[in-house]
């Protein structure tokens, strides 16, 4: 029977993972492009910070909130114009990306900024009392140190981006979600859809647990 | 050495403005150990932090070597403060590097090139005494032995200067001994200059050459130690230096006793301690002294005797006992009860 089901459906599900992989991988490698800096930019910029800058902490972080407000659903279809100025196209894998970005990117400068100010001052300042240029305290202090963190927090991105990718079928993005919604939910077959939860389930376990061992192996105390 | 000039630090933060630091000037001189003493409050990290500028001074100069660091650019601040090591109460040590990557990332992020890094981290990890925990992560290390880490993060940038802002006050009695021990060495072997801060009285006497007291944002006493322990003038003073020569007797015993006479305690230099001056005192006058307690601290260049005693006989007498005993250079000090 498994292998009837898999005669039948097999390369669907198998496409449909690829694509998911690929909605997750390329927005989230992007995201952490952007969101990276950004979350350092935040801490450097905030009260207090190393190169404090009240407009521009303000304005950012205003631009974040406002985004992170939007539920994903709405942001997709809000970014059509410019989506298809950007990618030339608004449909399939390509007319997705620019949204997860714009999605998963401000979350990611959001976890990062949390991470690095977790960083314990005291060593911060130990580095600046001994002559060490801001740029590399910030990279080979801060950033090193809070490593554990950001590999956490960037695995719960990762996870929030594929729950997103489940939405992008909409726009005939394809992916599992769009699999599991065109032929459990309206074509009436209900055994490709549990295939399809099952196999994001398993995916989203294997993301957290390999995240958690990363992590783990990167904390010292 | 280290020069400060009227350094003035006020911070504000909302309507509040602190006065941590009100015209403070001092002079640390090459080689001597320096140790500043006060109440938690009184300003002393403020005080420490301003001679690297890790707090910049609202008014004032820092004087390193004859070079005003509030008037340096960024990139020669830099320059002068690699010259500067400072160790902290908590150590600060990277917790995810090892205890070789927590000495050696300074060297890298300054540009030590790559044999040197080597040699010096295993020079100074040995001066610490911590060759063998190399590549241990500190979590696995003992309070002290953080500390070593950061001393030997500290020497390995081969600064002139050694800042302490309160490196012991987290170690219990044995370790801080450990500690100041290692801190002495490294004055003597090493010439570095050595500034700290501190409460407590004990690292003050061990260690250090020249002492300054501070309250409420002022420097309100300075001198050589044994100075300052045998001769304390300001209020603030008498209150450290006495309050360790009370030798914590009970005030309900004060109290009996000060009915029939009075308690002074008594503070003289080693040598003095030899003469028999509370027998010549009997002999001399219609006194009648007794021992409530007493002790002997080994100070870093002397020693110093501390008597507490009883003194009976008519004021007059006692009066006299009193002077005869000043001018022995003994200082002479008036317990409340
Ligand atoms: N960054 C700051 N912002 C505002 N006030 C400060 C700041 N740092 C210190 N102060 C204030 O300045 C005064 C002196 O503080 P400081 O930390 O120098 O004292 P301290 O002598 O080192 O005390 P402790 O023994 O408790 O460490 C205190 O009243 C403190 O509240
Ligand atoms: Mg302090």
């Amino acid at each position: 029977m498994i292998a009837e089901f898999w005669t039948e459906w097999g390369a669907d599900i198998t496409q449909a993972l690829w694509e998911t992989i690929l909605m997750t991988a390329i927005p989230l490698a992007i995201s952490i492009v952007v969101g990276l800096p950004l979350g350092i930019l935040l801490v450097m910029t905030r009260k207090g910070g190393q190169a404090e800058n009240r407009a521009f902490y303000s304005i950012a972080n205003a631009i974040i909130n406002v985004i992170r407000s939007i539920p994903f659903i709405i942001l997709l279809f809000l970014l059509i114009p410019v989506t298809r100025f950007v990618a030339g196209t608004t449909i399939g894998v390509e007319g997705v990306i620019l949204p997860l970005v714009v999605y998963t990117a401000p979350y990611i400068a959001r976890l990062m900024e949390s991470a690095l100010l977790e960083v314990n001052k005291g060593v911060i300042e130990a580095y600046e009392s001994m002559g060490i240029p801001t740029i590399k305290i910030i990279w080979s202090v801060i950033v090193r140190e809070a490593r554990s963190t950001i590999i956490l927090g960037l695995t719960i991105a990762t996870i929030g981006l594929i729950g997103a990718t489940a939405m992008a079928g909409l726009v005939g993005a394809g992916g599992l979600g769009d699999l599991a919604y065109q032929y459990g939910h309206l074509r009436f077959e209900p055994v490709v859809m549990y295939v399809v939860i099952i196999v994001l389930i398993v995916l989203v376990q294997a993301m957290q647990t390999v995240g958690n061992i990363w992590a783990r192996n990167l904390r010292k105390d | 050495m280290i020069e400060l000039m009227n350094v003035t630090k006020t911070f504000t933060t909302g309507k509040k403005t602190v006065e941590a630091l009100k015209d403070v000037s001092l002079r640390i001189k090459k080689g001597e150990i320096y140790g500043v003493i006060g109440f938690s409050g009184a300003g002393k990290s403020t005080l420490i932090r301003c001679t690297n500028l890790l707090e910049r001074p609202t008014e004032g100069e820092v004087l390193i070597d004859g070079v005003d660091l509030t008037k340096l650019k960024k990139g020669q601040l830099r320059k002068e403060r690699s010259k500067i090591g400072m160790i902290f109460q908590h150590f600060n040590l990277l917790s995810t590097a090892t205890v070789y990557e927590n000495v050696a990332r300074p060297l890298k992020l300054s540009k030590v090139p790559k044999h040197e890094i080597n040699e010096r981290v295993e020079k100074y990890l040995k001066i610490v005494g911590l060759e063998e925990k190399q590549h241990v992560y500190p979590a696995q290390l003992s309070g002290g032995q953080k500390q070593r880490v950061a001393i030997a993060r500290a020497l390995a940038q081969e600064p002139e200067v050694l800042l302490s802002d309160e490196a012991t006050s987290a170690l219990d009695p044995n370790t801080t001994s450990s500690i100041l021990e290692l801190l002495l060495r490294v004055n003597k072997e090493l010439g570095i200059t050595i500034f700290l801060i501190t409460h407590e009285l004990d690292v003050i006497q061990r260690i250090c050459d020249r002492v300054g007291v501070m309250h409420q944002g002022e420097l309100v006493e300075e001198g050589s130690v044994i100075d300052v322990f045998t001769k304390p003038q300001h209020p603030q003073t008498k209150d450290f230096v006495f309050d360790d020569a009370n030798f914590k007797v009970p005030d309900s015993i004060k109290k009996g006793l000060s009915a029939t006479g009075r308690i002074i305690s008594l503070t003289f230099i080693g040598s003095s301690s030899s003469e028999p001056f509370l027998a010549a005192i009997t002999k001399k006058y219609e006194v009648v002294p007794s021992i409530l307690a007493g002790g002997i601290d080994q100070l870093k260049a002397n020693s110093v005797g501390k008597l507490l005693i009883h003194l009976q006989g008519d004021t007059a007498e006692v009066e006299k006992a009193i002077s005869y005993l000043e001018e022995r250079e003994i200082t002479v000090e008036e317990v409340a009860s």
